[in-house]
């Protein structure tokens, strides 16, 4: 059997590794117009950093793929017929599959803007994007401009401020991350930012990028007017699933390529996972296209199974839970915590006074289960969490056992009896006694 | 375009600031004095020229970590660590390097003092010393009171830029002030104490196997002679218990961390003035292969010989004799000199701080085989939320690939594991903590990720 996988992000590296231990036999063949071998997406920021090299980033060493019996074509997927089941290859060569899997992952979204294609204008999702980013601030960039109050953007706006450039974000929505964040988490971040001279400007959007005599970036003007004059321009608004080689095959697309629960597409033996794939049928509270590490994770190794036909599962995302870092801000999530309270949900958010630090638990009003957790500066036991989200334990249970999801490192300062004091104060009728807090011998 | 070499060779980097370029010059005079320090034909002016090198380095070093990490918000700074040349084996490490290895080659085989008390080409250095040596040790200095000098200060100036790189973490800040208390409080002041009540110059921090001769014969007569009735039965007391009992207790609840970098001098020193250096290390799976055949052969070695030596001493096997004294120089020469001092230190901004710790040292491997199978200590893997950037593998100075652990969601279990916490500390995400047991269970992963079984150790 030869399974051919187009992409050698996360999605589709899960899945080869997945496939190998389903299928010790079969011939499993990954297809990247990337890059020769896997790396991590998520690391790029560091390499630009100078934290590491490209080599670093790169989660096997180069032999584990030769002494894994997977096939390494670093090419171009051009064509696809369904067919007759090939691949074509920008090499001239084409391959031939039994089943095949798009894990062509996102590119980012440009927008629209007059000028949008000018030198020095870019979106920072994939290797190349990187190398174009290092060739592009290497020289000449005092002023940088970005757009989009995401994950992304605040990246960006790290890298770059590390090298010494001004850096101003244009973010669409009242605070940062607006569509995810509550306010006070996000009041936290925009500490960060103004901390690491990071200037920002809420509420505004691009109106349009003003080139200079060489077809350049010079300024940005935004729509509260302001002409913002910049060497670089970073489009950080979002990304788009790489639907080129689906289309070209004819499967069916929307946003993403269509799947099933079973991450098949239109077309028989074709499968799509990851950035690229689009749920026809998400089961409540979850999204249709997910662009995201943990669920291309997911996706991979979900889609492994369907693909080698053992015990194929449907996908479940199952508990939600994220994490990211705000320039010195980490930030950990569990479960649903919407950027303001569903109805039927308490917000109980504790902040200490003058640190970077915050924890958010949502609970239900009638039962008191909980159903999501935010933590910023904190560390939280994910697997303590996952259990709690999962028994719907209720919220006065989960504080009386804080300390036992306290994943800190030692002499940390230790916060639960003070979040728990804060509760008892907010929540009288509920009344919470401390019974566990973290140890030096107990995990 | 080959992204491997060029995303790090045309990276931008910042400019270099005026106050910093002046506070590195401040150091890099002091360094420079320290040539007319050894070769000045003026005795007097070659004794200021020594002064004014260790305070031009310390206060420039001092003021440089203040000035590049204190104004900064708290939080990991690793920037640019790949992209400069001093950290990177470019030419600036290359000449580190060969000045450190110089240096070494220098202190080990060419000052030892002949009959005019004259110490080869470190002779002014060690004589400049003699007041300091007169008020601590109630002796004159000597080649090796120079060398613990420079050593103590380098550990506090680095510990002191430690201190402020890494004050976002409490861990941090204490463990990195236990080593300075230790190399300044047992590994210099109490040894000098001793020989200035005319004790033997004994180190309470270094045990069998590390200070291999605390326990052959001919140095336990000698404490015990030397040290008088009560002090010299303790030393050897001392020794015997912490390797015999100590160490295994502490691993236990604690890992060997409790020794390698809360305690010893060369983690002292790695963890502090080579700390910039700790990315060098190198994760590929040979190299790990090389620590696994050297390492032990170190220990079966030391502990072979101070078997023989004992036997030697007690006279049961006379055809002993000629032989245990030649063997424990040789080993003295290629380990505790060429291996620990040379390439341990000398190689520091070429192969990382921890080449000793790590390929060599027996008390390492004495430890590691005890952390690895009777230990509570683990480093936990939180859940599925690692993303594989590598950030923890790239700053270990032990060389594990902590990130094969990481992204499987399984415990960090590994003999050479030093407990640094240095991966925790770089972590973006938050998903590595350091454990102090239980037991039970201690090799379970997260059932929040599939561990792929696939291989990555042949």
């Amino acid at each position: 059997m030869h399974l051919v996988l187009i992409g050698n992000g996360i999605t589709g590296v899960t899945c080869a590794l997945t496939a190998r231990q389903l299928r010790p036999d079969a011939r499993i063949t990954l297809v990247s117009a990337e890059s020769a071998h896997h790396f991590s997406r998520p690391a790029l920021m560091y390499v630009y950093l100078g934290h590491m090299r490209y080599q670093d980033i790169k989660p096997y060493e180069d032999w584990f793929w030769t002494e894994n019996r997977l096939e390494l074509v670093h090419a171009t997927a051009t064509g696809l017929d369904t067919a007759a089941k090939t691949v074509q290859l920008d090499n001239g060569s084409a391959l031939t599959y039994d089943k095949l899997l798009l894990a062509t992952g996102s590119r980012g979204r440009r927008g629209s803007w007059p000028g949008s294609e000018l030198a020095g204008v870019q979106t920072f999702v994939t290797l190349p994007d990187l190398e174009l980013l290092t060739r592009d601030t290497r020289q000449g960039v005092q002023q940088a401009v970005i757009v989009g109050g995401g994950l992304i953007g605040v990246e960006l706006a790290e890298m770059l401020a590390a090298k010494g450039m001004a850096v101003t974000m244009l973010i669409r929505d009242a605070r940062y991350w607006g569509a995810i964040l509550p306010a006070e988490e996000a009041a936290l971040v925009q500490r960060q930012l103004k901390a690491h001279h990071i200037v920002t400007r809420y509420e505004t959007e691009l109106e349009e990028i003003l080139a200079d005599e060489n077809g350049r970036v010079r300024a940005v003007r935004t729509t509260a007017g302001e002409e913002l004059p910049c060497q670089w321009l970073g489009l950080a608004i979002g990304v788009e699933p790489n639907l080129d080689l689906a289309r070209a095959g004819g499967l069916e697309t929307d946003k993403g390529v269509l799947v099933n629960e079973h991450l098949q597409t239109s077309a028989p033996e074709v499968y799509a996972a990851g950035d690229c794939a689009q749920l026809r049928d998400p089961a409540t509270g979850e999204m249709a296209v997910e662009q995201l590490w943990y669920t291309g994770r997911q996706q991979g190794e979900t889609v492994a199974y369907a693909l080698c036909g053992t015990a194929p599962r449907p996908y479940r995302r199952g508990t939600w839970f994220n994490s990211a870092k705000f320039f010195d801000l980490e930030y950990q999530t569990y479960g649903r915590v919407p950027a303001e309270p569903d109805a039927g949900e308490h917000s109980f958010c504790w902040q200490h006074p003058t640190r970077d630090a915050l924890l958010r638990i949502n609970f239900r009003t009638d039962t008191l289960a909980v159903t999501g957790l935010n933590v910023l500066g904190l560390r939280q036991r994910h697997d303590t969490w996952a259990a709690w989200l999962q028994a719907a334990a209720p919220v006065t249970e989960v504080l009386a056992n804080l300390g036992a999801a306290n994943f800190d490192p030692e002499f940390f300062r230790q916060y639960e009896k003070v979040i728990v004091a804060q509760f008892n104060q907010q929540f009288p009728q509920h009344t919470v006694q401390l019974r566990r807090r973290k140890g030096l011998f107990r995990v | 375009m080959n992204s491997a070499q060029t995303l790090t060779a045309q990276a931008p980097l910042p400019e270099v600031a005026g106050t910093e370029k002046l506070l590195l010059t401040l150091v890099a005079l002091g360094l420079l004095l320290l040539l007319p320090a050894t070769f000045d034909a003026d005795a007097q002016r070659a004794h200021w020229c020594f002064f004014a090198a260790l305070g031009l380095i310390s206060v420039g070093a001092l003021g440089w970590a203040g000035w590049k990490y204190g104004r900064k918000p708290p939080g990991v700074q690793h920037n640019n660590l790949w992209l400069r040349a001093s950290t990177s084996r470019g030419a600036v490490a290359w000449v580190t390097g060969i000045v450190l290895t110089g240096f070494y080659v220098i202190l080990y085989w060419f000052s030892s003092p002949d009959d005019q008390g004259n110490y080869g080409p470190l002779n002014q250095l060690v004589h400049a010393l003699d007041p300091f040596s007169q008020w601590l040790r109630n002796r004159p200095s000597d080649q090796w009171f120079l060398y613990g000098t420079f050593y103590t200060l380098a550990i506090l100036v680095m510990g002191v830029r430690g201190l402020l790189k890494y004050r976002h973490s409490p861990y941090h800040l204490i463990r990195t002030g236990s080593l300075m208390f230790f190399q300044l409080g047992f590994a210099f002041l109490l040894p000098g104490l001793l020989l200035a009540f005319q004790r033997p110059e004994f180190y309470f921090s270094y045990f069998w196997p590390l200070k291999q001769d605390y326990l052959f014969p001919d140095t336990v007569g000698y404490l015990l002679k030397d040290g008088g009735p009560a002090l010299g039965v303790f030393m050897v007391f001392w020794t015997a218990v912490i390797s015999f009992v100590g160490v295994p207790v502490l691993t236990y609840f604690f890992g060997k961390r409790w020794y390698c970098s809360w305690v010893c001098g060369c983690g002292g020193l790695a963890e502090t003035a080579g700390d910039p250096y700790r990315q060098l290390s190198d994760k590929s799976r040979t190299a790990w292969k090389w620590e696994v055949r050297i390492i032990y052969t170190v220990l079966g070695l030391i502990v072979l010989l101070t078997a023989l030596l004992w036997v030697g001493a007690s006279g049961a096997v006379p055809a002993l004799q000629g032989i245990t004294q030649p063997l424990s120089q040789a080993y003295g020469f290629a380990i505790g000199a060429v291996f620990s001092g040379v390439i341990g230190v000398g190689f520091y901004p070429l192969m990382g701080a921890r080449v000793w710790c790590r390929f060599g040292c027996p008390m390492a491997a004495y430890l590691g085989l005890l952390q690895k199978h009777f230990s509570r200590f683990r480093i936990t893997t939180n859940g599925a939320q690692c993303i594989s950037c590598g950030n923890c593998s790239n700053v270990c100075e032990m060389g594990i690939d902590v990130k094969q652990y990481a992204q499987r969601g399984e415990p960090i279990i590994r003999a050479s594991c030093v407990g640094c916490g240095m991966c925790s500390t770089a972590c973006p995400r938050g998903v590595l903590n350091l454990e102090n047991g239980p037991r039970d269970n201690r090799y379970q992963g997260s059932q929040l990720i599939h561990a792929d079984s696939l291989r990555i150790l042949s």
